[in-house]
């Protein structure tokens, strides 16, 4: 199938990350928040890991490889 | 304790952006959709991983992530033995022996192999029960998808549209449905895969914080051994005798039943899994297919099972609410995996569980219906309504059959609304109808006397035998009716888990032996050369292609077998 599907995953995953990673920078002095997360901030973990997996997928998708042949 | 969650603007910006992905999908595949081959077999095109990741997500449905989180709760450790015994030695299985029947026979379908290999009644048998199989479990996905939805996101629906009173969990009910048919109709099996895929990324991720944080508070896995009695820490050390252990169930039955027939009989013949494998690009990448599910399939159990392990030892210390089941005493395990998030996950994380949790049944939906469409499309209207009609037809029909594949789960779903026990009775199921299955599989495959007639009386003898043993037998406690005894009480089990075990083991045996000896009676119809590539003795031995060694399936099959057996150890 034309579509790989790498790009929307890594695509999702980036937005994903870029939303908790802003959420846990803004929420980091929070205390009260992440009281229930026995004070991690588990938004920006999650955010980042996110971030690196979205950003692992798009660059190893056919929208990398694609540019790269073409230069 | 809070009896629902309030989800931030986040956690539902999160949700809706997932949708929007899934719906996008469906229709960035829409171009690709010109025959029936691209929209009911994915083109026969898709790479091993892509096939690999969606054969464990498409089991990822309601029974993984609640079911066996509850599982977690009430067996603990035992549970590993649905992920490992239950599910890697089938894998291996069909990787290194299977496959090449399925994949070579150019079959579109497990009926239609039957059909190639058998005759028309065994394939007719196999494609009306794996039909109606789908639509069930396709609407307990759907129902338990509205059922926690409800929970966890309150919308306070209570509309009256034209007489008919339209309250939360329908609300719940045709959005999902109607997600699901928009992406299956826009780009058909592909499109059930992708999706798939990215929910498998979705569950592994969005799990893992409730895991982590779980964890900590529990005290890591010394924490969780403090507090849980000592059989249920271990998998295989307390099956001397099915009293000793939390599932009721001895070595034997945990092997023979669940380890060999329930398993082989899921993951070799059961069409849902075996489809992922057949959309894949190659032989190889098709034999490659259950193997690289296999890896993830092994690791699951941190995710599911952990957390239920966790909500109870919290519980037992008084840290945890467990909710009761409506109107008794007994703890609600369903319920153990919203308890978790609610309790641990702020906002933002919470709407990411919440997606993957959405993402699970949806995929457990979705799976079902691809699974039926084909069928339906291949073995039921090509071969007994309209036969020899032009490709673009049968496209069309495939498309129509989406719509009335998610229709009929509706009405399952509201079927199902009247079971307690979704999990139980989906292996009642799979027991009944499954397990007779692979005997004619396993006959089939490796003996080519095998006879169609042998085969079909061989499947009808294996279903009517799990039917009367479970009729004359009931577990402790439970009442006569859909848990057994409707033909009176000859034998009572400790556990439903171990009724279930042995009905699978009774109807697989009445099926072997029927299929056997109705073989030596009847006439051989078939030669040699039809049974070319269908049977294992003639068939060409195939060469596999892999550009390294360590990608082979024979090599593949061997470490994935040796990390089973050394987690099975560690675990003992």
């Amino acid at each position: 199938m034309g579509l790989d599907i790498k790009i929307p995953i890594g695509l999702m995953f980036s937005i994903f990350g870029l939303i908790l990673t802003i959420l846990g920078l803004v929420t980091s002095g929070d205390s009260a928040m992440y009281e229930q997360s026995l004070g991690y901030n588990i938004n920006l973990l999650s955010g980042v890991i996110m971030l690196l997996f979205g950003g692992f997928m798009l660059f190893t998708s056919s929208l990398f490889k694609k540019k790269k042949s073409e230069e | 304790m809070h009896t629902s969650f309030s989800l931030g603007t986040i956690d539902w910006t999160i949700i809706l952006i997932y949708f929007i992905f899934v719906l996008g999908i469906g229709w960035a595949l829409k171009r690709y959709m010109k025959d029936s081959t691209a929209f009911l077999e994915a083109g026969r095109s898709l790479p091993a991983w892509v096939t690999g990741l969606a054969f464990i997500s498409a089991n990822l449905g309601a029974i993984e992530m609640i079911g066996m989180a509850a599982s977690g709760a009430k067996y603990g450790m035992m549970t590993i033995h649905f992920y490992w015994i239950g599910a890697i030695p089938a894998m291996i299985f069909l990787a290194i022996f299977m496959m090449p029947f399925y994949y070579g026979s150019k079959a579109r379908s497990v009926p239609e192999y039957l059909k190639l290999r058998f005759d028309e009644k065994t394939r007719g048998f196999n494609a009306f029960a794996f039909a109606i199989m789908t639509v069930f479990s396709s609407g307990i996905s759907m129902y338990a998808l509205a059922l926690l939805a409800q929970v966890i996101m309150p919308l306070q629906i209570d509309w009256n549209i034209m007489g008919i009173h339209i309250g939360e969990f329908d609300f719940y009910l045709m959005v999902s449905a109607v997600i699901v048919l928009v992406y299956m109709v826009l780009g058909g099996l592909t499109s059930a895969i992708y999706n798939e895929v990215l929910q498998f990324f979705l569950i592994v991720i969005g799990f893992a914080p409730l895991v982590f944080i779980g964890l900590k508070d529990i005290g890591g896995w010394e924490g969780i051994k403090a507090n849980l009695p000592e059989n249920m820490m271990h998998s295989w050390k307390f099956t001397g005798s099915a009293d000793a252990n939390p599932l009721g169930v001895e070595w034997f039955g945990v092997a023979m039943g669940l380890g060999f027939v329930l398993s082989f009989g899921y993951w070799c013949t059961n069409f849902l899994v075996v489809q992922r494998a057949m959309a894949a690009g190659s032989m190889s990448a098709a034999r490659k297919t259950p193997l690289i599910g296999a890896i993830p399939k092994m690791f699951l159990p941190a995710l599911v099972v952990i957390p239920g392990m966790i909500a109870l030892a919290l519980s037992n210390i008084g840290e945890l609410d467990i909710p009761l089941k409506a109107g008794t005493d007994i703890k609600d395990f369903d319920k153990v995996i919203p308890v978790l998030l609610m309790r641990y996950m702020p906002m933002g994380v919470l709407g990411l569980g919440i997606t993957a949790l959405m993402a699970s049944f949806m995929s457990g939906m979705a799976g079902n219906v691809s699974a039926f469409n084909t069928v339906f499309t291949y073995d039921i209207y090509q071969s007994y309504i309209r036969p020899k009609k032009s490709d673009k037809h049968y496209l069309k029909v495939g498309k129509w059959t989406t719509v009335v594949g998610v229709l009929a789960s509706i009405m399952t779903a509201y079927v199902a609304r009247s079971f307690n026990n979704v999990m139980d009775f989906l292996q009642l199921i799979f027991a009944f109808v499954n397990a007779p299955l692979f005997a004619a599989f396993l006959l089939g495959m490796f003996w080519k006397r095998t006879t169609g007639h042998a085969a079909f009386w061989g499947l009808i003898g294996g279903t009517i035998s799990a039917a009367v043993h479970h009729g004359f037998s009931l577990p402790v406690g439970g009442s006569i009716g859909i848990k057994g005894g409707f033909f009176g009480l000859v034998h009572t089990y400790p556990s439903e888990m171990a009724q279930n075990f042995w009905t699978a083991i009774y109807a697989f045996s009445t099926a072997l032996i029927l299929t056997f000896v109705i073989t030596l009676l009847t006439k051989k119809l078939k030669t040699d050369d039809d049974l070319k590539g269908l049977v294992y003795s003639l068939t060409p031995r195939i060469k596999d292609d892999s550009k390294y060694w360590y990608q082979k399936p024979g090599v593949l099959a061997v470490i994935i077998g040796a990390m089973a057996i050394v987690l099975s150890i560690i675990f003992w």
